[in-house]
């Protein structure tokens, strides 16, 4: 039985898989924080590539479809210098009724360095981590509501660079928490940085009855959950929560933790707004607060292709080590 | 084996520079540092200038040839230069030159920024053992070491030279 | 008469509240005496039994043959031989194979399959409704008549009250006995594991407690109401056994089993997303395990296999894709003896748990006294080895104890004075 965390990391402690924030060091986070910055201050230059990972091939292994997603790690991969190849297995393959482990197999045989890879269970980065050969670095873009790692240190990063650190401050994340694997990656994270507080906000039905355990404390009220908050994070409503009667309506949901002007009023007036995209408008935020002054939205964008430019990087050099330490063995 | 005093040599050496931009003209130079001994030595040589260039500095993490043997450093601090470097004329400073790859890295990362006017290369060091085809156009010091032998700069306050 | 002649063997019969050494006489199938010789005849066969335990045949209130129809899962041949060399003589298999063990055919079909193999004996259980699609009865007493000694629906939902209400009035008219699962589909659909923090942890979706529960409350009221011969398959929950408690102090008779895997292991076994801990019913809380040990040590809770061969692709793949199930009749009686070892169980609870009880349940006498029949295991309590493939008679190598090492073997099972294994 293997710790979830333990799988992506070599003896000496590097990453050789990137498939959750759960049990990384601050050390380790901060290490990614901080090659994600030298990475953004070369995506300000005209040429916008490193030839870093010159030579590597990098897959995007995408079971589910996420046209966004998949882009940044296209584009981080091409600015790394590495070849990319894009499956699109939601339909092609398994749709056929090949299973997770044949196509992988077949995948294998095309040479990979890297995969990236969303899937619709949790757990299937690990498992396709364990299961492949280990000089395949595994980069989890997201696995059913387990973890979105790459999402919250794209999140830490933004916090950092408009607060200076997560170190001390009071973080709110509200909405749909319990299908929220973006929420969970965040929150373990977000502790292991330093944040004074980490709070959940949301209705009973959308926040898990043992998230206290995870180190959320959860409010069922924004008004107290806002108070002196320095971020606020809002997560992105799925219109099948109104089906599965979780919900009642976008419009009460709107009503009682939509952010508002007059909601964010409740958060620190320096507080900074965000939110994982792509945002609905109406539902889980206002457009005057997504546009306007304290919102950080479209930055965190941008440092998403640098974050992801430096897991990889850090994912396929802890690789490269096992790689060398087997050859001189 | 006796080590040279690093002070007089940055001295002779930021004198050196000085005739160098004098005589062919530089106008404008930035004065590029490489990361992390290159930077000291780049501020200290500033300083001689009277403060009046541009110091900027450059990670090679990214260019290195030998990130399948090696992996990525963990100590990445990122490069800090201008938007761009076109049509500027770079001085090119580092603490030690060896087998030449460093400098070819640099080359290929400051091309990145830009088209340079020119690249001049400043050594403050010259410990032989070149693999490529690389040389200072001004140096402070050369030295020839024995096997197994290393050459430590610290700084950036004092700098000094041990070996290793 | 020609005598087996067992020597020294420490006789442990919760039955007859037997715990001692001695000698035992087995001919045409029962035994003759214990303790002492027979008046006449000669001994055929001798084995010396110092140092090792005659048990009371284990007997399985529910596993998984995959024989009719799953191939690539196991045959009857494997499956009944890994049971015999867990310690089983007989077991209940569930009626969830291809076809559905609907009809009588299919019933006549897994016996004369077992008789062939002539490992384990397989008491077939019938299917409670047609298909087990839960909707129309299943030809309960024909089936009970080709050999099915109770009916079960495995964790199959019945469509709502008035069938389960139906279904029970019905068996109920011919004393035929009802295997009932407690799963209440709508609040357990979509989930793989236990519903707490664990699953909340790994992001998985959960099977609350009251998927158990609720069911629980339908069957027993119902089953109150019709007067059915009751027995509650595979339970997990604390709360259960409260639930099964309070109606046998209302005069119910009821009876229950819980998975083996379930008294040795808890929801936290899933960190790791480890598939082969992907069971139904799921692994609980801490709280719920120790439940079922107390109810295990009380004598009110018998202990099944729940047995469920798989081959390798099917749980070689993310945890909420395999197939649920562990394999589990190999070193079945080594791996419940860890119970002992641990303190958790008295020797006698765990005996009684998993033959004593059983037996009664399905009717039946198992007992090492004079004059019962031979169904009998000879069990070395000392011997340890690490579990390698090879030791596995079952197809299913989703085994919990592969790779482990264990205390204690079966040497010897007999069946009706045979020996089997």
């Amino acid at each position: 039985m293997t710790d979830p965390s333990k799988v992506q990391l070599t003896e000496d402690g590097r990453l050789k898989h990137f498939l959750t924030t759960e049990g990384l060091s601050k050390d380790l986070l901060t290490e990614i924080l901080d090659t994600a910055d030298s990475f953004i201050s070369t995506q300000e230059r005209a040429v916008k590539t490193v030839p870093l990972l010159r030579g590597k091939t990098v897959v995007n292994l995408f079971f589910e479809n996420s046209t966004r997603t998949r882009s940044t790690f296209e584009l981080a991969a091409k600015r790394l210098s590495a070849d990319i190849l894009n499956l699109d297995i939601a339909r092609s393959a398994t749709s056929k009724g090949e299973t997770l482990m044949d196509t992988l197999w077949n995948l294998e045989a095309m040479y990979s360095d890297m995969f990236v890879v969303r899937h619709a269970d949790s757990g299937a980065a690990h498992f396709i981590a364990e299961q492949v050969t280990p000089n395949v670095a595994i980069i989890n873009a997201g696995d059913g509501r387990h973890a979105h790692p790459t999402q919250a240190m794209l999140d830490m990063l933004t916090i950092r660079r408009h607060k200076d650190s997560i170190e001390g401050k009071v973080v709110a994340i509200v909405g749909d928490i319990l299908h929220s694997r973006v929420a969970r990656s965040q929150i373990y994270a977000l502790r292991t940085l330093g944040a004074a507080e980490v709070r959940v906000i949301g209705p009973g039905t959308l926040l898990p009855r043992d998230i206290e355990g995870m180190g959320a404390k959860p409010f069922y009220d924004m008004k107290q959950g806002l108070a002196d908050c320095d971020v606020v994070i809002m997560l992105r409503l799925q219109k099948e929560r109104m089906q599965n009667a979780l919900l009642p309506s976008e419009s009460e949901f709107f009503k009682l933790y939509g952010l508002t002007e007059e909601k964010l009023a409740f958060a620190r007036p320096d507080a900074i707004v965000m939110h994982p995209g792509p945002i609905n408008r109406g539902v889980e935020i206002e457009s005057a607060v997504a546009d306007g002054n304290q919102s950080v939205i479209l930055n965190q964008v941008s440092y998403g292709i640098a974050v992801r430019m430096a897991v990889m990087a850090m994912a396929m050099s802890g690789q490269q080590t096992l790689i060398n330490s087997e050859e001189n063995a | 084996m006796n080590l040279p005093d690093i002070e007089q040599v940055c001295h002779r050496l930021a004198g050196d520079l000085q005739e160098m931009i004098r005589n062919e003209g530089l106008e404008d130079p930035l004065l590029v540092g490489i990361r992390t001994g290159g930077v000291w030595v780049a501020e200290r040589l500033q300083k001689a200038l009277n403060g009046s260039s541009e110091v900027a500095s450059l990670d090679i993490s990214f260019y290195r040839d030998d990130f399948t043997r090696h992996g990525l450093h963990p100590k990445v601090q990122g490069s800090e230069l201008p938007d761009t470097v076109e049509d500027r004329h770079i001085i090119l400073i580092d603490d030690v030159i060896m087998s030449g790859r460093t400098i070819r890295a640099a080359m290929n990362e400051l091309f990145d920024y830009g088209r340079p006017a020119s690249i001049h290369l400043i050594c403050l060091l010259d410990i032989g053992r070149r693999e490529l085809p690389v040389q200072p156009d001004l140096c402070g010091a050369r030295l020839t070491l024995e096997e197994g032998q290393l050459v430590k700069l610290s700084g950036p306050e004092p700098l000094e030279l041990s070996l290793a | 008469m020609r005598y087996l002649h067992i020597q020294n063997a420490r006789i442990i019969d919760p039955a007859s509240q037997t715990d001692t050494i001695a000698d035992v006489f087995v001919a045409n199938g029962a035994i003759r005496t214990i303790g002492r010789r027979p008046d006449a005849g000669e001994i055929e066969e001798t084995i010396d039994a110092t140092g090792l335990w005659l048990l009371p045949g284990l007997i399985d209130l529910g596993g998984h043959l995959p024989e009719p129809g799953f191939p690539q899962k196991g045959t009857m041949a494997s499956e009944t031989k890994a049971a015999c060399a867990g310690g089983f003589t007989h077991i209940c298999s569930l009626p969830d194979t291809k076809p559905v063990a609907d009809t009588s055919a299919v019933i006549k079909l897994i016996e004369e399959k077992a008789a062939k193999a002539g490992y384990a004996r397989v008491l077939p259980l019938g299917a409670m409704t047609q298909g087990l699609a839960g909707e129309q009865l299943a030809n309960m007493v024909t089936l009970f008549e080709a050999g099915a000694v109770a009916l079960s629906n495995v964790r199959q939902p019945i469509r709502d009250s008035y069938v389960l209400r139906r279904l029970m009035e019905y068996a109920a008219t011919y004393d035929i006995p009802l295997f009932l699962n407690a799963n209440d589909l709508s609040l357990s659909d979509g989930g793989c594991m236990h519903e707490g923090p664990v699953a909340t942890r790994m992001g998985l979706p959960g099977i609350p407690e009251t998927a158990e529960t609720i069911a629980l409350a339908q069957i027993l009221l119902l089953a109150e109401q019709t007067g059915v011969r009751a027995h509650i398959s595979q339970v997990s929950c604390g709360r259960s056994i409260r639930m099964i408690t309070d109606a046998r102090q209302r005069g119910m008779r009821i009876s229950a089993d819980t998975p083996l895997a379930n008294l040795l292991y808890t929801d936290a076994q899933v960190t790791g997303y480890n598939s082969l801990y992907n069971v139904q019913p799921p692994l609980r809380s801490e709280a719920d395990r120790q439940a079922l040990i107390a109810a295990v040590a009380a004598g009110d809770l018998a202990i099944s296999s729940n047995h469920r061969p798989h081959e390798i692709a099917a749980k070689k793949a993310p945890f909420s894709d395999a197939e649920s199930g562990m394999s589990q009749y190999d070193c079945f009686l080594p791996m419940a003896m860890t119970l002992v070892s641990a303190g958790e169980l008295s020797l006698d609870a765990l005996i009684n748990a998993v033959s004593v009880l059983p037996a009664q349940i399905l009717g039946m006498a198992q007992s090492v006294q004079e004059n019962s029949a031979f169904n009998a295991v000879l069990f070395d309590p000392e011997t340890e080895r690490t579990i390698t493939a090879r030791d596995l008679n079952s197809r299913g190598h989703n085994h919990p104890a592969l790779g482990r090492s264990l205390k204690g073997q079966v040497q010897r099972v007999f069946i009706d004075g045979q020996q089997i294994c």
